[in-house]
């Protein structure tokens, strides 16, 4: 699967417009320096991978663009547009959608219930008209509920539909968790290291989902993740930090050939 | 028209005629059961044959259909019948080069896959199979990147049929009325315990005939439904979900996942319903299961109705007289246990319950009947189309498999070997004349290859074994291993035997342990194991087994016959036979010579007085790449039942 995928997606999103920007961005916790004036685009369409050792500021950069963390310095372009300082549900109602690295389910809802949770912010009808399922409110979730089943076929988890996501093996809730980020419709999708934990058929389940969203849903995708393997099989382009600085930024042939990225992989003597 | 001259086509047409608006098929989507009327259904089917002729399918093309249980892919089998071309299903779960062989044989050039995965596997082997024009898919998910010059969904197949109606109607009005019931209905590969799979041609007169009988036998009718779960490629399913479900007009529906087919089952309460004795069987595991973690009541009042459905049930089904106490307590146990039990396995509205392909164990048999179920067993193969025999109403043993169906003839040769002769039986095995004249004679007596006898007090038939399974013990008697393995194979935790021992000094077994039963078994011990592997080969496992096998050597020293097949020592196998590497078939028969051949070392272990075996085995995984397993086997000695009986003097 890995390498004929890989050549197709080389020629993929190459002229698309940049989704997001992000330029300059600097964090700081007090006084250490998390990220440092690190700047990349994500390109509409494409999957964008952030990789990097332990502690390379991976994670705070995918906090950064999901609206969690406000960097000190730097701007972050959205559609061109510079994004102003917002609460996260903001950021999810431009079409920001994230899963966790820590699975951040509904451990006593089913599947169903936590996919529907991610078109929270797609529903329309008040909270008075949902809770009595009344006029509007009635039509509005039978098409949120049609959407929800249509991630649920398309994730393959109809045998789980109604099953409470806490009895579920780790790799399911993992594409639990998935779903819901799908139900909201984003427009750019972050995941933070969706195939941790997992055995070999689960991350091959896990890529070959990944690959699915981005081509049948159009959606963008950034993520994070450990498993170079994997990486190099399903990214358009990387992003390589260290010590939070981007030490690489390109395509997964060039990256491999990045000096930079081989010493911080493998280390180099002092 | 009498059903002799009938075709499945003609049926459909009937069928929309005069009960157009009744439902014909129902599958689960998006969460919800879709349904089509027999009028959408011949719709749907007549596009999809102008769409095959406009892909330019000839007569006497074979098109492989491959996919789950879809009605969609039952279509494409009618329409590619109305144009004259035989659909051949194949087994979905085939590794590419098993389904090379048939796709080879029977130089298909059309396909039709279910999905991606099956798509691949063709377009794996597309090189090698140079006749294979076009393939045709159900679900689009994943393929639209893939090169459409040779390849479409059956949605854009229908729409270009459609689009040419004109032009094309005329040929499929041609095509359609040169089918006759002596044209083939559908070709189908057997699993082939011995060698390669041959391929059965079955005409259109054998699938009607055979359908039109036995649908009368068990009074099927238009508002039965069945539930389509069994592979495609299995004669079982053609049988119950087009042949019988076209004759009677039935509804026939699609689970919406492998996975969901218990839910599925529930949801729809088929009146008509059929499994193989494994299914029965694991679900009367899971039960058991879920019953040990019950509540102590709701354990004591199981107990208690159960015993009472063992003794009364059986019999209350086959309409003998119960006494007034009994009646009235087999009344209030259908209300607290054994109603609300049928109606979480689903099996509420059954009218008649089949079980066939292998023995089934008597307890699992009587379970089932004793809660008011009306499981019956038949007996029959692909080159009958299905019925050889079966059991009426009322006349139920667990260890025969009754009378011969309506219109079939049974003779028994000297050598036990069954025959019989029917209007369902096959034309013939697809370019292998040589078979064919081998199993089927000029009078059309058809050898079954299984050994069996008619019970001279029921005049039900009786199987024992596959006749050139049968052999010759050391002290001279009857050698019957699948007869002895069907006995381990009753307990529960035992999943597989396998028993050596023809022309051999004693007999010997490999076993298999079932996983459920024998883990959830090891839970409740605090028995902490790692993997399989390790599992078997734990010593109080060995024991449990050990005890097992005693029984069943202890049932077999009362059978002057089968005396000899007492098992004198065992393995338990260290992975579990599966189909993949050869060792069952696609319907999970054993492989018997192909076990023999790859555990060698074990055999000679066993007869070389080892006390274990050092063992290294190939593994394929499912995506057909390979590896291998290691493992050291104990071999264990199991005392002669006369020496058991010494002791307990």
């Amino acid at each position: 699967m890995g390498d004929v995928a890989g050549s197709e997606r080389a020629s993929m999103g190459e002229s698309k417009p940049p989704l997001m920007e992000l330029r300059g961005i600097t964090l700081r916790f007090g006084g250490v320096l998390a990220i440092s004036d690190v700047s990349f685009d994500i390109r509409e369409g494409e999957i964008r991978a952030i990789i990097g050792p332990n502690g390379a500021g991976k994670s705070s950069m995918l906090n950064v663009i999901s609206g969690f963390y406000h960097p000190q310095e730097g701007n972050i372009l959205f559609r061109g547009e510079v994004r102003p300082f917002m609460r996260p549900h903001r950021v999810a109602a431009l079409g920001i959608a994230r899963t966790f690295q820590n699975i951040a389910l509904f451990k006593r809802m089913t599947t169903l219930d936590n996919i529907m949770t991610g078109r929270m912010t797609l529903m329309k009808s008040s909270f008075a008209a949902q809770a009595l399922w009344w006029g509007s409110a009635e039509r509005e979730e039978s098409a949120h509920r049609e959407k929800a089943e249509e991630i649920i076929d398309f994730l393959g988890i109809q045998a789980i539909r109604k099953v409470p996501v806490g009895t579920l093996p780790y790799g399911l809730q993992k594409r639990v968790e998935l779903g819901r980020a799908l139900a909201a419709e984003p427009r750019l999708l972050l995941l933070d290291e969706p195939m941790a934990g997992m055995n070999v058929e689960e991350k091959e389940d896990m890529s070959r989902f990944i690959l699915d969203v981005n081509d049948e849903f159009g959606t963008t995708i950034a993520l994070i993740e450990h498993d170079m393997g994997v990486v190099m099989d399903i990214s358009d382009r990387i992003v390589v930090m260290d010590y939070g600085k981007k030490i690489g930024d390109g395509k997964p042939g060039e990256i491999r050939k990045n000096q930079d990225v081989i010493d911080a992989y493998l280390g180099v003597p002092h | 028209m009498s059903s002799d001259s009938l075709t499945i086509p003609d049926l459909l047409s009937r069928n929309a005629r005069e009960f157009g608006s009744a439902t014909a098929n129902r599958e689960k989507e998006y969460g919800i059961w879709q349904s089509w009327t027999w009028s959408e259904v011949k719709q749907e089917t007549e596009d999809l044959a102008l769409g095959f002729l406009r892909l330019g399918v000839e007569e006497g093309d074979h098109v492989a259909v491959i996919g789950r249980n879809r009605p969609h892919l039952y279509w494409s089998m009618v329409a590619a019948q109305m144009i004259g071309a035989v659909p051949v299903p194949l087994y979905q779960d085939a590794v590419a080069s098993e389904m090379a062989y048939a796709l080879d044989h029977c130089g298909a050039r059309y396909v039709v896959a279910g999905d991606q995965e099956q798509v691949d596997k063709v377009l794996e082997l597309k090189e090698s199979l140079p006749s294979i024009r076009h393939i045709a898919y159900l679900d689009p998910r994943g393929l639209r990147n893939y090169d459409h010059s040779k390849i479409a969904s059956l949605g854009d197949i229908q729409r270009r049929g459609q689009a040419e109606m004109q032009r094309l109607r005329p040929e499929l009005e041609r095509r359609r009325s040169l089918v006759n019931s002596d044209s083939t209905c559908v070709m189908l590969y057997t699993s082939g315990t011995t060698g390669r799979p041959k391929g059965v041609v079955l005409s259109h007169r054998n699938i009607v005939e055979s359908s039109r009988s036995s649908s009368e036998f068990d009074s099927l009718r238009r508002t039965d439904s069945v539930l389509a779960y069994l592979p495609m490629a299995w004669v079982g399913d053609f049988i119950f979900s087009l042949g019988q479900a076209y004759w009677c007009g039935f509804c026939v529906n699609c689970p919406e996942s492998a996975d969901t087919m218990m839910t599925d089952l529930k949801e729809i309460g088929p009146t008509y319903y059929f499994a193989p004795p494994r299914i029965f069987e694991s679900i009367l595991t899971s039960v058991m299961i879920r019953m040990e973690d019950a509540s102590a009541i709701k354990r004591a009042m199981f107990k208690f109705f159960m015993d009472h459905a063992a003794k009364c049930g059986p019999a209350r089904l086959s309409g003998k007289r119960l006494s007034a106490a009994d009646r009235l307590l087999y009344r209030i146990g259908d209300i607290c246990v054994y109603g609300p039990l049928r109606n979480v396995l689903g099996f509420t509205n059954i009218r008649v319950g089949y079980t066939a392909g292998e023995a089934i164990g008597p307890e699992i048999f009587d379970f089932y009947r004793s809660i008011g179920i009306n499981l019956k067993q038949l007996y029959g193969q692909t080159e009958a189309s299905v019925f050889i025999t079966q059991q009426p109403d009322g006349e139920v043993h667990s260890e025969t498999v009754g009378v011969p169906s309506p219109g079939v003839e049974i003779r028994i040769d000297d050598r036990g070997e069954v025959y019989f002769r029917s209007p369902g039986a096959f034309a013939e095995y697809y370019k292998n004349p040589e078979s064919t004249d081998s199993t089927k004679d000029a009078e059309g007596w058809v050898a079954t290859g299984d050994a069996g006898y008619i019970e001279s007090e029921t005049g039900h038939l009786r199987i024992i074994d596959r006749a050139k399974d049968v052999g010759k013990t050391a002290n001279g008697g009857l050698f019957a291993p699948k007869f002895v393995e069907n006995k381990l194979k009753f307990f529960p935790n035992v999943l597989e035997a396998v028993v050596f021992g023809n022309e051999r000094p004693f007999c010997t077994a490999v076993v298999n342990i079932d996983l459920a039963a024998v883990g959830n078994w090891a839970e409740r011990n605090n028995i902490a194991y790692a993997s399989y592997q390790e599992l078997a080969q734990h010593p109080q496992v060995y024991d449990m087994i050990l005890a097992n096998v005693e029984r069943v050597n202890e049932s077999l020293s009362s059978d002057e016959q089968l005396a000899g097949c007492a098992i004198r020592r065992f393995v338990i196998l260290h992975k579990e036979l599966d189909a993949d590497d050869g060792e069952l078939t696609r319907t999970r028969k054993v492989r018997r010579n192909a076990i023999e051949d790859k555990y060698s070392e074990i055999v000679d272990a066993f007869y070389g007085g080892k006390s274990e075996v050092y063992l290294e085995s190939e593994v394929t995984y499912e995506d057909g790449r390979k590896g291998s397993i290691a493992a050291t086997l104990r071999i264990c000695d199991v005392r002669a039942p006369g020496a058991h009986l010494e002791m307990a003097a």
